[in-house]
């Protein structure tokens, strides 16, 4: 009989569900739990989880915010969600463990397993020093010792942590937040001995200090000082010197919880943790430990991520184990080979990250770093020996590039630019740096940039070739753009002459080629092509002649002359989708829109079976029309009041907007209203690559502003325009272009920055690469549409101007046109609807069936752009 | 193309069926035939019809009568027609159906005319 899908396999029928006996609810034992009921996916399993604390897991890492006003819930379990799923929890201490009967007592009593469980932790090491135990004295682990610490803080003064490493400096956060004078001890000469280099620890140190904590490095406490009432009174050091403190708190490193362990017989490491193989399995059959007390390949991993792989490992075996395949297990047995240690964190406030070789151990390895104390940030890279990969590095005071950095010290990417540039802060004004990698150019085909720079070295003058000798490009075909401005730069770099042809029917750039037209007044494609192409032109130069003319005319696009010029989307006022059905998206100018209207795209929606989307832009996209009921669905739509949204133009399509002033407490100008007159001013407007913008009441940036090609960020002086930013493959941060504008100012300026961009960009060109492109850059562009160095102001405004004066919706146009019901049939000589089209539903509504689930096996393959 | 007539059986005659007036479709573009359930992608280019087969191999869409017609060169030869498909602009022979970065792929062709202002295709069973 086949087995029922999405249910675990059992291979026996016990009994009894599986019993699984988990010893400690720490951070990593919650976590095992989760895993376990996760992987099994249902299939029922008994857990027992034995807790010592009074408290189920709860959040250890971030303990010291428990002294936040308001504390946040630090709680990872609760007694209502364990209960739910089922897991009992017996509070209390486990006793003894009898690995032959499998069983454990607590309580008085006895608890048999299947399976069980070390996650008994660790505890914090206290150095025998005379005084250790006075009152006064404390550890830093468990929300119960914090609250003694708070107890103890009352009516005094001064405290001292001993131990400068992350949980000490921690437990000084803390000792802060209480109100006291708070000093850190480290025995090593520096903070952070563990992650950070001297630099690094000084840094740290310096801006510590400015916080008013007290640094004491490289000292050997060897006392603590009591008073005369028994109580602390400070610390003694091994050289004589003295710190007057009210309380003192160790967090001089953890050691494994082992002794329940070692009372039963598991095999132990020399200096404590119970050892475990790569499966989490102890030298006891069907016993396993993970976390803190674990003592994996000679080492104890005392950061959480690592507990969190033990974790998942474990769950697998153990279902495993039981004869439970859970859904997640691959062949075989999981394993944990070792965690990768590469930490961020804020410490006090401070930012820090370690990644990869930190410290710099490996042979011949060479450092670059960056060392600020004015900002208070150090920045080291590890270099190999040649210098041209990441192994590791250190942050202190800044970690916004750790992810990059990381990435790079984890893929091993050759740099392609100089290693000290990836350390440098980005310039003010948010110039770009360097790409900072060897780039991804296409993801379908996994290229990078150096095999593309290598295959222009060989010979490869154009995309065609590039394409057949790095195969990038040959996929979804959206990394062409960013394969074009590579070759161009590439070849620039080799002192070639860099062609910008159109393509292989027009020997002009598409500048040039818009000069032309716009110079000369041709109106139509063959006026173009027999001026000044050759052949029957192609799926390349056809769109950019038909955007030309839109943009210089602003005629229907689907006039007889214009139709067969168009890209589908075009030509059918909507996104192809994978399936050649085709996405509808009205314009929701600003993303302001009523209830009544989204009654009516709901209605339209669902008369037309159509899949909704939320767009990143504001608005909804309904998606899955078929090309004959597009006329029937725009009818509908434009009587509701909408209108395209030109979502499938190289054009403008959306301007996204906070609330602003109009509704947030933070708003300081209504950027809703802004944007909405923006969008009625732009919509329509055909452009070299599509258009994007966004408007911000504030410095909060709601409206993700700097991303765009134009954004707007709202300040009590007016509003700041920022230009040439985008997201996509290439993410850009917009450039401030100009400050404290009104609106018609800034109205103005946008004008002429749009037009200008329209008038000279390259084909597909976006406006962050154009700017680039232009010699002398924002400078440059701001005297051109600003200052009006070449005198075209008046030019461009009055462009715009025609612009905003011939705008026409364009599917109202082509309800209008004639010849509409004859293009949108789907057979010229049928009637009937395409039947090929084969769907699934998926959460209550239709999408295309993947090639797996049609009847018919295809190979598609992804699907660039079609996008808001 | 030369006919063996020593071969024993003739080659099958394609039996041609109307499909639209030349004047349904504009000139570059194409349209969709629905053929004895096969959909047909019919072009009218540069004063010529071509027809081929409506799925685009590479993403299995019926979807290449959408595409954008023009020419291509390839290294010293003539001139040829070509279409993109819509999705992810391959491109195909017009004439050959043969995809032009991918030996491997082609689309099927069906013979076609214009009689009388009338386009018709073959079809070969």
């Amino acid at each position: 009989m086949p087995q029922p899908q999405n249910q675990p396999v059992i291979s026996s029928a016990p009994a009894h569900p599986p019993r699984i006996v988990v010893i400690g609810n720490g951070m990593v034992g919650h976590r095992l739990v989760e895993q376990m009921q996760s992987q099994a996916n249902g299939a029922g399993l008994q857990i027992t989880v034995i807790c010592e604390e009074s408290r189920l897991a709860y959040d250890r890492v971030h303990l010291s915010s428990h002294f936040d006003d308001p504390a946040p819930d630090l709680a990872l379990a609760t007694a209502e969600g364990y209960g739910e799923s089922g897991v009992q929890v017996v509070y209390g201490k486990a006793e003894v463990v009898d690995t032959a009967q499998k069983t454990v007592q607590v309580n008085d009593q006895t608890i048999t397993y299947d399976a069980l469980v070390f996650a008994t932790g660790s505890f914090p090491f206290v150095p025998p020093i005379p005084g250790k135990d006075a009152p006064g004295c404390f550890v830093y682990r468990t929300l119960d010792d914090l609250e003694q610490i708070r107890d103890a803080a009352r009516g005094v003064k001064s405290g001292v942590v001993i131990g400068g490493g992350l949980l000490g400096l921690e437990a000084a956060g803390a000792l802060q937040k209480l109100g006291l004078t708070t000093h850190v001890v480290e025995f090593a000469p520096q903070l952070m001995p563990a992650q950070l280099d001297p630099e690094g620890g000084q840094t740290l140190r310096r801006t510590i200090e400015d916080m008013g904590i007290g640094v004491h490095v490289g000292k050997s406490t060897s006392e603590v000082t009591l008073s005369d009432s028994g109580r602390v009174s400070g610390l003694a050091f091994a050289d004589g010197s003295t710190l007057e403190a009210d309380l003192v708190v160790f967090s001089a490193g953890i050691r494994p919880r082992d002794e329940l362990a070692r009372a039963c017989g598991l095999a132990l490491g020399e200096r404590g943790g119970i050892v475990i193989d790569d499966t989490c399995r102890t030298s006891a059959p069907d016993v396993y430990a993970v976390g803190e007390c674990a003592l994996h390949d000679g080492r104890i991993y005392g950061l959480v991520a690592p507990g969190y792989g033990m974790a998942k490992v474990a769950a697998a075996n153990i279902l495993h184990g039981l004869g439970l395949h859970g859904l997640n297990l691959c062949d075989g047995p999981a394993t944990f080979t070792g965690a990768d240690l590469s930490t961020k964190l804020k410490l006090l406030g401070v930012e820090v990250g370690s990644f990869g070789d930190a410290r710099g151990i490996t042979e011949g390895c060479r450092t670059v770093s960056l060392s600020d104390n004015v900002r208070g940030t150090y920045s080291k890279l590890v270099l190999s020996a040649d210098g041209l990969r990441v192994l590791g590095g250190l942050l202190v005071g800044d970690t916004a590039r750790y992810n990059d950095l990381l990435d790079l010290a984890l893929s091993g990417t050759p740099l392609t630019v100089p290693p000290e540039t990836l350390i440098v802060p980005p310039l003010p004004g948010g110039a770009a740096l360097p790409a900072p990698t060897n780039a991804l150019i296409c993801s379908c085909e996994n290229v990078r940039a150096d095999a593309v720079c290598a295959a222009i070295g060989d010979g490869a003058r154009d995309i065609k070739a590039l394409k057949s000798c790095t195969g990038a490009g040959t996929g979804c075909g959206g990394c062409v753009p960013s394969l074009h401005g590579l070759l161009q730069s590439e070849l620039r770099r080799l002192g070639e002459t860099v062609s910008n042809h159109l393509c292989e029917h027009f020997a002009y750039s598409r500048q040039e080629l818009f000069d032309l037209i716009r110079v000369r007044g041709y109106r139509a494609w063959d006026e173009v092509l027999s001026a000044h192409g050759t052949g029957l032109g192609c799926e390349v130069c056809k769109p950019a002649v038909g955007s030309i003319l839109s943009s210089l005319h602003g005629e229907y696009v689907l006039k007889p002359q214009h139709a067969p010029l168009q890209d589908t989307n075009d030509a059918f006022l909507a996104n192809i989708q994978k399936n050649g059905t085709y996405s509808v998206m009205p314009r929701v100018p600003g993303g302001e829109i009523t209830a009544d209207g989204l009654i009516a795209i709901g209605e339209v929606a669902r008369r037309y079976s159509l899949y909704c989307k939320i767009t990143g832009g504001q608005r909804i996209d309904l998606l899955g029309a078929q090309r004959d009921d597009l006329p029937a669905i725009w009818a509908e739509l434009i009587a509701a009041g909408f209108e395209s949204g030109h979502a499938y133009g190289k054009s403008l399509r959306t301007i996204k907007s906070c609330v602003g002033s109009a509704w947030c407490r933070y708003g300081v100008q209504d950027s809703t209203t802004l944007a909405i007159r923006l969008e009625l001013r732009y919509r329509g407007l055909r452009s070299p690559h599509k258009l994007k913008s966004g408007v911000s009441g504030c410095t909060r940036e709601c409206a993700e502003a700097r991303s765009k090609d134009f954004g707007i960020i709202a300040t009590e002086a007016g509003w700041n325009l920022y230009v040439g930013g985008n997201g996509g493959v290439t993410p850009k941060h917009a450039l401030l272009l100009a400050e404290g504008l009104d609106e018609p100012t800034l109205t103005r300026t946008v004008d002429r920055y749009l037009m200008f961009y329209i008038r000279t960009a390259d084909r597909l060109q976006r406006t962050s690469a154009w700017l680039e492109g232009l010699e002398g850059g924002l400078e440059y562009l701001r005297g051109v549409i600003m200052d009006d160095s070449l005198g075209l102001c008046a030019d461009l405004d009055a462009a715009m101007d025609q612009h905003a004066l011939s705008y026409e919706d364009e599917w109202a146009a082509a309800l209008a046109d004639p010849a509409t019901p004859a293009r949108f049939r789907t057979f010229v000589n049928a009637d009937t609807r395409d039947t090929g089209l084969q769907w699934v539903e998926e959460r209550g509504q239709l999408r295309p069936a993947f090639a797996h689930e049609m009847t018919q096996g295809l190979t598609p393959l992804p699907m660039a752009g079609g996008d808001d | 193309m030369t006919l063996n007539l020593n071969t024993h059986s003739t080659p099958p005659l394609p039996s041609w069926q109307r499909i639209c007036g030349l004047a349904d479709i504009l000139p570059g573009l194409g349209v969709c035939a629905l053929v004895d359930g096969r959909q047909i992608a019919v072009f009218h280019v540069a004063g010529q019809v071509y027809a081929l087969g409506n799925r685009d191999p590479f993403t299995g869409a019926d979807v290449i009568s959408r595409g954008l017609t023009g020419s291509y060169r390839s290294g010293e030869a003539e001139e040829r027609p070509k279409v993109a498909s819509p999705l992810l602009k391959h491109a195909f022979d017009l004439e050959t159906g043969q995809a032009l970065d991918h030996a491997d792929m082609t689309l099927p062709t069906y013979p076609a005319r214009v009689e009388g202002g009338e386009v018709w295709i073959g079809l070969v069973d």
